[in-house]
């Protein structure tokens, strides 16, 4: 009895819910675009730019999900997404070559940085080489944060201490938050770490942070954008029209136009410099 | 301490100049976490009531599992309600994921165990007695359940409280089942968490000072009606 009371208790739940509320917050099937991302483009206010001119301009409704590129990576290997714009290189021609891809285009670029605290205590300020840095960093045994979250950050940091030749799992030194960048830059910031950041999401959250540049220019250290259409032909429930459509409005003139002037005002410098149509840069 | 003097003020100011976001975030909250709060009332109560008036073999053991799932966490919650609404997945066809629906959902589904523990302790603890008198006086099995929670009327209250401030707070489901669209799924807590890593410290605690604002007022208001007619 109970377990008849239970499942048409929750089936009533789901009908009712599903009936009631849907039509109040109406958006209607084929409309809906999941767009899968890193949190930087997010955490940036990028996406709040962009967003609404897409969907004005398309009708689409957006529905942006912002978590690290791996997880966003996932989502697309699943057909939960329908468009993806990543900084993940080397996990995105994965993606591509598992086929789960279609159109990978370069979209934009800024590079990664490493902060830390004003006083330095590695003494790593103004060292040509990310990995020299990170070897020293690991030497002195001064604390370095990292994402821990499989995101294109992440990716990168990972490249950069096997570039060092130093496996940071584990040692003592090394601690990962598992969190978003702005996120991981406030936990460093708080236990006076290092971390390796993409420089917008650090000049966007600069004047909170009390961490200073300490390395940047290092040819390793580029962050590279690309949009991802997910494949329709391996997953029939993908938005592939409105994919389409997302793809071609990131590499439009005008969107590549605005990416360029987006920050200038409030930081002083672009936090993004657009690429599209440009040869890829490995 | 400056930083959350800023925060109460620039709460303040976003109340009173009607900054349409926030109202707009504000009224999401209150709208998804008192409908799942309602849903939740409906089914909870029934079940625990169920559960608290008859006797069947396991009974024991769905007691435990209505207590536990009382603390289960919202985010376990809400991977499974994602696994549940993926397009590919079971309920896939409904389309609700990374939607205010989807969150309603997955709060109703915290909400519940919450109201159902509450509700069968408060109906056990009427005394047997008074359920035998009111089947003698002629009732129906249907007028006595009436009878009986209406008589629980004010531990039920309480269910109401701890339901609602259950899943009004909550942010891991939330997260997860409503993905934080702007002005769309958005709710007070998945904003706080998304401003405090934006570093828009101000922001953030302006939102949680709203937050917690109206949840007082809520709470005020179903306190007022408890404690009008104490028990005696």
């Amino acid at each position: 009895m109970i377990k008849k009371i239970l499942r048409s208790s929750f089936l009533a739940v789901f009908l009712f819910a599903a009936v009631c509320s849907a039509p109040a917050f109406a958006a209607t099937a084929q409309k809906n675009l999941i767009l899968a991302t890193t949190t930087s483009t997010q955490d940036t206010g990028l996406l709040d730019t962009l967003i609404p001119i897409f969907e004005k301009k398309t009708g689409y409704f957006v529905k942006t999900i912002a978590v690290g590129s791996g997880q966003a990576m996932a989502m697309g290997s699943k057909g939960e997404a329908d468009v993806l714009l990543v900084h993940s290189p080397a996990a995105e021609k994965k993606f591509m070559e598992e086929g789960n891809g279609l159109n990978r285009k370069l979209v934009m670029h800024n590079d990664f940085i490493i902060v830390g605290p004003p006083n330095d205590p590695a003494g790593i300020k103004g060292m040509k080489s990310a990995a020299d840095a990170l070897k020293q960093i690991a030497s002195k045994g001064a604390l370095f944060v990292s994402r821990g979250d499989n995101s294109g950050t992440h990716a990168k940091e990972k490249d950069i201490w096997k570039k060092a030749g130093i496996n940071p799992e584990g040692q003592k030194f090394y601690q990962q938050t598992g969190l978003g960048m702005g996120q991981t830059l406030n936990v460093a910031a708080e236990k006076n770490g290092y971390t390796l950041t993409d420089r917008g999401t650090y000049l966007s959250l600069r004047k909170a942070l009390g961490l200073d540049i300490l390395v940047e220019g290092d040819k390793s250290l580029l962050n590279i954008y690309h949009v991802i259409e997910v494949n329709p032909a391996k997953f029939p429930k993908v938005n592939a029209a409105g994919a389409k459509a997302f793809s071609g409005f990131m590499v439009s003139k005008p969107t590549q136009d605005i990416i360029a002037k987006f920050g200038v005002d409030k930081y002083g410098s672009p936090l993004f410099f657009p690429d599209a149509g440009k040869p890829e840069f490995d | 301490m400056e930083l959350i003097l800023e925060g109460i003020k620039k709460a303040f100011w976003l109340l009173v100049t009607f900054d349409p976001e926030v109202l707009g975030i504000t009224w999401l909250s209150l709208r998804v976490s008192g409908l799942a709060t309602f849903f939740s009332l409906f089914i909870g109560i029934t079940l625990g009531t169920a559960v608290a008036l008859t006797r069947f073999p396991g009974r024991r053991f769905v007691v435990s599992v209505i207590n536990t799932g009382m603390g289960v966490p919202p985010v376990v919650v809400g991977l499974f309600v994602t696994i549940f609404l993926w397009r590919n997945g079971p309920l896939g066809f409904l389309e609700l994921l990374y939607t205010p629906t989807a969150i309603i959902l997955a709060q109703a589904v915290i909400a519940t165990p919450i109201v159902a523990g509450i509700s069968l302790a408060s109906i056990q603890k009427i005394p047997e007695a008074l359920r035998l008198q009111i089947l003698a006086l002629g009732a129906t099995r249907i007028q006595m359940v009436w009878l009986l929670v209406k008589e629980a009327r004010l531990p039920l209250l309480a269910a109401v409280m701890a339901g609602f401030g259950g899943v009004i707070s909550e942010v891991g489901a939330s997260i997860m089942v409503g993905g934080n669209i702007k002005g769309y799924s958005r709710v007070l807590t998945t904003a706080t968490v998304m401003e405090t890593g934006r570093g828009n410290f101000d922001v953030a605690i302006a939102l949680s000072v709203i937050l917690l604002l109206f949840t007082f007022i809520i709470n005020a208001i179903f306190t007022s009606i408890q404690q009008r007619e104490r028990p005696r």
